[in-house]
């Protein structure tokens, strides 16, 4: 079953010279963990956001398990998908519980159900549900913060799981927990995650294949074996001789 | 002094507690006006520049009008009385109402609205649900300054005969007497400060988070 699918996918914002998403052409299957690579400014958190009509595509189709979404009502794409941001975008002014619990209580569920939800979703993200229901987002660090994002996320049990660049903000050591972490979540699920990030290692580590994205055109979408193996092009190829020259640093080092 | 404030206090006692009444009943309703007008207007103002240029400028212009003088003008049109005291102390109070909401809603940054639309909240609930309360303890701030404004300028409202603490003052400024000075004064002070301890203690009630 293909759960995305980019047909010729292009944007163009107002007033910008260049398309900042270029011609982009892909699919994505269910259950994948696809990671998106490319730095800043190549188009990548754009290509995500026209995945939930954040953004609307100058041209081209999102096409979500055989549906254009441009024929769905933007909110009902958006609760079908999960979304977590860098900045996590928790409301300060909930509680972790009522965080969580922010879309379910929209879509009026009972209460045994959303507290039985809300418990559940804290012990997978690694969180003690009676330590931390009650606290708001401000008392919890960064990484738990991200945890608390996740479990928002995953709480209508959508089967896509949009992240932009989930653990940019994160101290390494932290950063390396959530990934596993992650990585678990997935496996435990038929879930298709979409993940945006700067980082090769984290893109490289993740993702069952990752999209290669320089200045708004997707560059090479495989396994990060054939990746390496066969780079594409010559930006390809770079970045994989600057992740290995990092490596050689380390072995000097040490 | 002491003796002929506290005879006044014995022999007063039922009419204080009215002009009492009657300064908070006027205070009250100036803010809840203020309030409407300073928090729909800075909603809106505070969704783009130009519109908080529009509807910011005539709120400052009335504002340097001094209250006094905005109560005699608002006579021929609106007649003594309460209503035109709630009229000019309303006027009084809307700007840092209006400010502070501007603020509060800027301050709401634009991931925090962006993500509550990414996890399917629709304009209106991420409007009710994350933007108004985050812009809340803002809003109270100016209706706090508002407040203790409003009631330390109602003692003009006796001047246009809509009662309050300021008919004491006034009164003593008849008759040169300095003891109903004192009383007034001082009542309006403590009533002025107690409202906003009050609203503080409600304020700490409604806003848990900070």
């Amino acid at each position: 079953m293909i759960a995305i699918e980019y047909q010729n996918l292009c944007k163009q914002f107002p007033g910008a010279s260049y398309l900042s998403v270029d011609h982009v052409n892909a699919t994505v299957e269910e259950g994948e963990l696809v990671t998106i690579l490319g730095s800043s400014g190549c188009g990548k958190t754009t290509l995500l956001k026209m995945t939930n009509r954040l953004y609307e595509p100058t041209e081209g189709k999102v096409i979500l398990f055989g549906e254009d979404i441009s024929t769905v009502d933007p909110v009902v794409v958006r609760r079908r998908m999960g979304y977590v941001i860098q900045q996590v975008g928790l409301f300060p002014h909930m509680t972790i519980e009522d965080n969580i619990a922010a879309i379910p209580k929209i879509l009026k569920w009972d209460k045994e159900k959303i507290d039985a939800r809300v418990t559940e979703l804290l012990e997978l993200v690694g969180l003690d549900p009676d330590q931390f229901r009650t606290r708001y987002p401000s008392q919890l660090s960064g990484g738990q913060q991200q945890r608390v994002g996740l479990a928002r996320a995953l709480v209508t049990d959508p089967k896509i799981m949009l992240l932009d660049e989930p653990f940019g903000a994160i101290d390494a050591i932290t950063r390396l927990n959530l990934q596993s972490e992650l990585q678990r979540i997935h496996a435990g699920t038929k879930k298709t995650f979409l993940l945006v990030t700067h980082d090769i290692l984290e893109a490289f580590k993740l993702g069952t294949r990752v999209m290669i994205m320089n200045g708004g055109k997707l560059l090479q979408f495989d396994t990060p074996q054939e990746i390496v193996r066969h780079p594409a092009d010559e930006f390809v190829d770079t970045l994989i001789r600057s992740a290995k020259d990092q490596e050689e640093f380390w072995k000097e080092v040490m | 002094m002491l003796q002929s404030i506290a005879e006044y206090l014995s022999t007063h006692t039922a009419q204080i507690l009215v002009q009492i009444r009657d300064h908070l009943l006027i205070s009250l309703l100036a803010l809840a006006a203020a309030s409407l007008i300073g928090i729909v207007c800075g909603y809106f103002a505070s969704r783009s520049g130009r519109a908080e240029r529009w509807i910011t400028l005539p709120f400052n212009v009335l504002r340097v009008v001094p209250s006094l003088a905005i109560l005699v003008l608002l006579i021929p049109v609106i007649g003594t009385g309460v209503k035109s005291a709630v009229t000019a102390l309303a006027i009084l109070a809307v700007p840092p109402i209006l400010i502070n909401t501007v603020v509060g809603f800027r301050d709401v940054p634009d991931f925090m609205t962006e993500c509550a639309a990414g996890i399917g909240m629709t304009p209106r609930e991420t409007l009710w649900k994350v933007q108004v309360p985050q812009a809340l303890p803002m809003i109270f701030a100016g209706m706090r300054t508002a407040l203790v404004e409003v009631i330390a300028s109602a003692t003009l409202a006796a001047k246009i005969g809509a009662g309050g603490l300021g008919e004491i003052i006034f009164t003593g400024l008849g008759l040169n007497r300095a003891d109903l000075l004192i009383i007034g004064g001082v009542a309006v002070a403590i009533l002025s400060l107690g409202c906003g301890l009050l609203f503080d203690i409600a304020t700490k009630k409604i806003i848990k988070w900070k």
